[in-house]
């Protein structure tokens, strides 16, 4: 298939413009290009055609299983985008809250705000929330400046450090050094969840507070994460919460009550908003009492019957520009008042249930890296495979397109070799997944028979093998060949 | 460089310590680990380091890792060629993919890293 830079032909266009009715002005020569941009010339039917045939080529949640799960975006029901669309919001200027004369004007808005951080405060168990933040690593960067913030304020001895496990997502230690922190990892045990002696050993003055992403990336609920905090608080270190994994207790389990200070939501990993392509995302944060004078400016509030903004002076300051990405805050709201709070409980039961039935049905072939149940994803190993017959996680991954699976996350966490990490989430029906445990338990019985077939894969898609380390050593936008 | 006479940790870094001057690479266990290299981070030099500190950060398809220093000492050397061949790690590990130099380095940390016969017995563990 041809990109949209190689068709075309010059005079070709889709829209006409008007005659010019005013008086031509040309630009001063210092600001005009020395070549002229080479844009694609098309009809409007070319181009429509161009992109509707590359939409049937994409393999998304609404056409495919996607066992990358919450992981990376669950299923997006539609009544979210209707309400998303409405046009009272989707019209609406963000400078109308922020000047006292229009605030009058987007009161509904103003009021999302503030109830959603309500609903996200119930849910965490926390005080307080802010939408802010446009993505889950920003959420991590506003969390760690605001335990910064909380340090500092009481003159106490300076802690620069963050604890994480070696098992968090590569974000947590990136935002905690951006924060200011160095980093210090705590190793996991044998079981998969956190070595809690080597933690108590690591915990001291000098230690800010710890990351823990619960139940963490190996899908296993950290046992000692009551105690953990306990040894945390009585040292002075805050607890901070990566949601990333909060599908897996949302409704059942609130991190505020687990000792946690300060955490992020991923709305489009727990709330199921889209997050295509790279966003909009939102990282919203919530915290506990010790660190609610330092949330980010402004805040909304109710004054009486009407929603206002206001400042705390401690405030850390802005982090994004107005009330985030408030459009994606509004679906997970309109997620949240349609789901309910029995609902969410739901959520979470049939995540964890979805990822236990594939485990069940997998485990005796492709070996899960820690025994027992886990939460709502598994991490199985293609290690036996890749030694025995040279087929590794990447091969699977590549079979499975051709069997009409999206490809699950691979060679993650680190701490897994030949990783393969399968989140189902709630939604998928009992056909639905024995679909893709028989695909992967085919791609088993091929590796030990005819192991060349799935080096070949994928042979169904529109591309065979991509060279991964050619895109990443030779990025090229701009399709300059 | 003859991985037989070459000394290494559990993190898969080499080190061999040729007349004070100790070159440092990591493992074709490593490299096969990672797969196909697509950058490679160098310290600067001089750079004072202690043993388990990051000294580079080496990017694959699959993932970023830290290639931790397995001795104290000061860089004296980094491969620079890496920073526009970053697959020559692939290529020869344990020759022209080398990665930095380090001098000064603690003799007894140096004395206590794995020999190759043990080194090997530790990749049956990890497998």
């Amino acid at each position: 298939m041809k990109t949209i830079f190689e068709m075309g032909a010059p005079g070709r266009h889709a829209v006409m413009p008007a005659p010019l009715d005013v008086p031509a002005a040309s630009l001063p020569d210092a600001v005009k290009r020395d070549t002229p941009l080479a844009l694609p010339e098309l009809s409007e039917l070319d181009v429509v055609r161009h992109f509707t045939q590359l939409s049937r080529r994409n393999f998304g949640v609404d056409s495919h299983y996607y066992p990358l799960g919450s992981c990376t975006m669950k299923y997006n029901p539609k009544i979210m985008e209707a309400i998303g669309a409405l046009p009272g919001f989707t019209r609406l200027h963000p400078f109308t809250a922020m000047t006292d004369a229009y605030r009058k004007i987007c009161q509904g808005a103003l009021e999302v705000v503030c109830e959603m951080e309500r609903l996200l405060a119930e849910v965490s168990g926390m005080t307080a929330a802010c939408l802010q933040p446009m993505a889950g690593a920003h959420g991590e960067l506003t969390g760690a400046l605001l335990i910064a913030a909380y340090h500092k304020a009481q003159n106490g001895v300076l802690r620069d450090t963050l604890l994480i496990p070696d098992s968090a997502h590569g974000t947590n230690p990136a935002s905690a050094v951006m924060a200011g922190f160095k980093t210090v990892t705590i190793p996991s045990n044998a079981q998969g969840v956190v070595d809690f002696d080597a933690y108590a050993a690591l915990m001291g003055e000098h230690v800010a507070g710890v990351m823990l992403t619960c139940p963490n990336t190996h899908g296993l609920f950290e046992p000692r994460v009551a105690d953990m905090a306990l040894l945390a608080h009585e040292n002075g270190a805050l607890m901070y919460y990566d949601g990333a994994n909060l599908n897996a207790i949302v409704g059942r389990c609130r991190p505020g009550d687990l000792g946690f200070d300060v955490m992020h939501f991923n709305l489009h990993k727990t709330f199921a908003t889209p997050h295509g392509m790279g966003g909009p995302g939102s990282g919203a944060i919530a915290v506990g009492e010790r660190l609610v004078p330092f949330l980010p400016n402004p805040r909304v509030v109710k004054d009486g019957g009407t929603y206002t903004l206001q400042d705390s002076a401690q405030s850390i300051g802005r982090i994004a520009p107005f009330f985030g990405n408030f459009l994606v805050a509004l679906r997970a709201y309109a997620y949240l008042r349609a789901v309910g709070a029995e609902g969410l409980k739901t959520v979470s039961e049939n995540a964890v249930l979805n990822a236990n039935y594939v485990l069940a049905r997998l485990r005796d072939v492709w070996r899960p890296a820690y025994d027992g149940l886990c939460m709502h994803e598994c991490v199985l190993s293609a290690a036996t495979f890749a030694s025995k017959h040279g087929i590794r996680a990447l091969d699977v991954a590549k079979a499975l397109l051709d069997r009409g699976f999206h490809a699950p996350t691979v060679y993650f966490p680190l701490t897994v070799k030949e990783g393969l990490m399968i989140e189902p989430t709630e939604t998928e029906s009992r056909e639905t997944l024995d679909a893709f445990c028989d695909a992967m338990l085919d791609i088993a019985r091929l590796a030990e028979t005819d192991a060349d077939v799935l080096h070949q894969a994928p042979r169904t898609m529109p591309v065979g093998r991509l060279n991964e380390a050619q895109a990443a050593k030779n990025l090229d936008c701009a399709c300059t060949g | 460089m003859n991985p037989d006479t070459l000394k290494y940790t559990e993190e898969h870094e080499w080190i061999v310590n040729l007349d004070g001057i100790c070159i440092i690479g990591i493992t074709e266990y490593a490299v096969d680990e990672l797969g196909e290299i697509t950058f490679v981070e160098l310290p600067e030099i001089g750079k004072v380091l202690e043993r388990g500190e990051d000294v580079a950060v080496v990017e694959s398809v699959k993932a970023a890792n830290d290639v931790y220093a397995p001795v104290s000492g000061t860089v004296v050397e980094v491969n620079d060629i890496l920073e526009m061949e970053p697959d020559l790690i692939n290529r020869d590990c344990y020759g022209k993919g080398w990665i930095v130099k380090m001098k000064d380095i603690n003799e007894e940390e140096y004395n206590e890293l794995m020999d190759a016969r043990s080194y090997r017995g530790y990749l049956k563990t990890v497998e």
